[in-house]
């Protein structure tokens, strides 16, 4: 096999670039982060909203939601973890991409001021409420199977079906699905790698609200968590409330807090050109 | 981190069915019969190795991080992790691993992620997620069949804080993972071309794709 080295001249340089970026991402950033939303959510102010749906335990919704708009999720009766996709709704090959989102922003801890990413570079949701502080983006919903092993005898719906079922009704089918965002999940990582259920499952009206970046197609599912510690399969409602959000101010946490945000909201602007 | 398990000694260079030589920044697909072992080799060392996994009679069928993750509860790829797809279904298990960390949360590289991740400069760079529509494209498929990879000798640790970095790869010259396949698969391969980060050193290497048929013998 032959291959010729690049000079240790670029190597260096690529090297010192990285490591420059890597500094202000691990740094920087997190100083910039606020801390999670307080409880109780504010109202919502009655002529901003423009739907609210109740999606009862261990059912799905689908709602399309346009660039401007928000949705809040409060969990209304606690303990519910809500696994969300999204897909750009005059392009449905453009989606939500977790991977991208995690890898861009230097961490998986997702929560007020992170913004989540479509596999285009471009933004999707800026998390601009988020009162748990602990949404998974690695591990996924729960599947018939791990359902099966979990309740054992127990007749339930999951994600994985669920989400079948949102990207059917919209013309879409499983290969759409790359990928859930799971909101209101206390999953850890220890330094092996290993997955845990961190305390309790978050607190009684937890909220998370997203404003949409984007127009857009948003699938959600309430069930439970694949770690959820209750051994007994009973999710409760919870509420969606899709209104229209403040016009982001210059200095919009989501829009400035680190650079690859700020990056990826020009990408946005040169789709809206 | 697993330790290292040497490959079956049956298993030689003279008796592989197929042996391919994958340059820096190229691509490659091939289908990796069920019972077939698929060696993927670091020939020269840190190089980072992206690569999706398709049901080769039902593309719709591919793998998933996500339920890969889930269904071992943790985030690394090593010795034993079964590759779960989007069906719940075991598509190949780690048999063999000389390096001891992969990594499957972070993904490929894209001119539209090189942008968010290091500036609008780093747009017109040769990526996976190219490398990755080409390669499905002679099979078919196109950029919405694109999800989640497996990113073989690629390091990138999870702090329990949330922190993610890529850092340098730990895998020396001629590491190697075997996988044995659970079901018919079509293997994609991007070797990445990434020069922003230190998955390949900045210097992307040639790489070496074998594969053995299912020998009875072996273990026995
Ligand atoms: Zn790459």
């Amino acid at each position: 096999m032959m291959h010729i080295r690049r000079s240790p001249e670029e190597i260096a340089a690529n090297r010192a670039r990285y490591e420059d970026h890597q500094k202000k991402g691990l740094e920087f950033a997190p100083k910039a982060l606020p801390a999670p939303s307080p409880l109780p959510a504010l109202p919502i102010s009655a002529d901003a909203i423009i739907h609210q749906e109740t999606i009862p335990g261990s059912w799905y919704w689908s709602t399309k939601l346009l660039r401007g708009e928000a949705i809040r999720i409060d969990q209304a009766e606690s303990n519910s973890t809500v696994a969300l996709v999204a897909w750009n709704a005059h392009d449905t090959s453009e989606r939500i991409n977790l991977v991208d989102t995690v890898k861009m922003q230097w961490t998986t801890a997702l929560g007020k001021g992170r913004v989540i990413f479509s596999d285009m570079g471009r933004v999707m949701f800026s998390l601009i409420e988020d009162s748990s502080g602990a949404n998974d983006c690695l591990m996924g919903g729960s599947t018939a199977a791990s359902n099966a092993a979990k309740y054992p005898g127990v007749k339930t719906r999951n994600t994985r079906d669920n989400l079948i079922l949102v990207a059917c009704k919209l013309g879409l089918d499983r290969r759409d699905i790359a990928g859930v965002l799971n909101l209101f999940a206390p999953v850890s990582v220890d330094y092996a790698g290993g997955f845990a259920w961190r305390g309790k499952r978050s607190n009684s009206g937890d909220y998370a609200e997203l404003r949409a970046e984007m127009d857009m197609l948003v699938g959600f599912s309430n069930c439970p968590h694949p770690l959820d510690p209750d051994p007994i399969y009973q999710p409760k409602p919870v509420i969606v409330t899709r209104f229209r959000a403040a016009a982001p101010a210059a200095d919009d946490l989501c829009r400035t807090a680190t650079a690859e945000a700020i990056r990826g909201f020009q990408n946005n602007t040169m789709m809206l050109a | 981190m697993t330790d290292f398990a040497p490959t079956c000694p049956p298993r030689s260079l003279e008796n592989a069915v197929e042996d391919h030589f994958i340059p820096a920044e190229a691509s490659w697909s091939g289908v990796v019969r069920k019972g077939q072992t698929i060696r993927i080799e670091d020939s020269y060392g840190q190089q980072a190795i992206d690569t999706l996994f398709y049901r080769a009679d039902d593309f719709a069928e591919r793998y998933s991080n996500q339920d890969t993750m889930r269904a071992q509860t943790g985030a690394y790829v090593g010795i034993g992790t079964k590759l779960i797809s989007n069906e719940g279904n075991v598509m190949l298990t780690m048999t063999a691993d000389s390096c001891g960390r992969h990594d499957t949360s972070a993904g490929a590289c894209s001119c539209e992620s090189n942008t968010v991740r290091f500036g609008h400069g780093a747009k017109y760079l040769h990526a996976c997620r190219d490398n990755f529509v080409l390669e499905i494209s002679k099979h078919g498929m196109s950029k919405r069949d694109i999800v989640p990879n497996i990113n073989f000798f690629m390091n990138v640790p999870i702090s329990p804080d949330g922190k993610m970095t890529i850092v340098d790869g730990i895998s020396a010259p001629g590491d190697y993972v075997e996988l044995v396949a659970e079901m018919d698969v079509l293997c994609v391969i991007s070797n990445c071309p990434q020069i922003n980060n230190p998955c390949n050193g900045f210097d992307p290497t040639p790489i070496r794709v074998l594969i053995w048929d299912a020998v009875t013998h072996i273990g026995a």
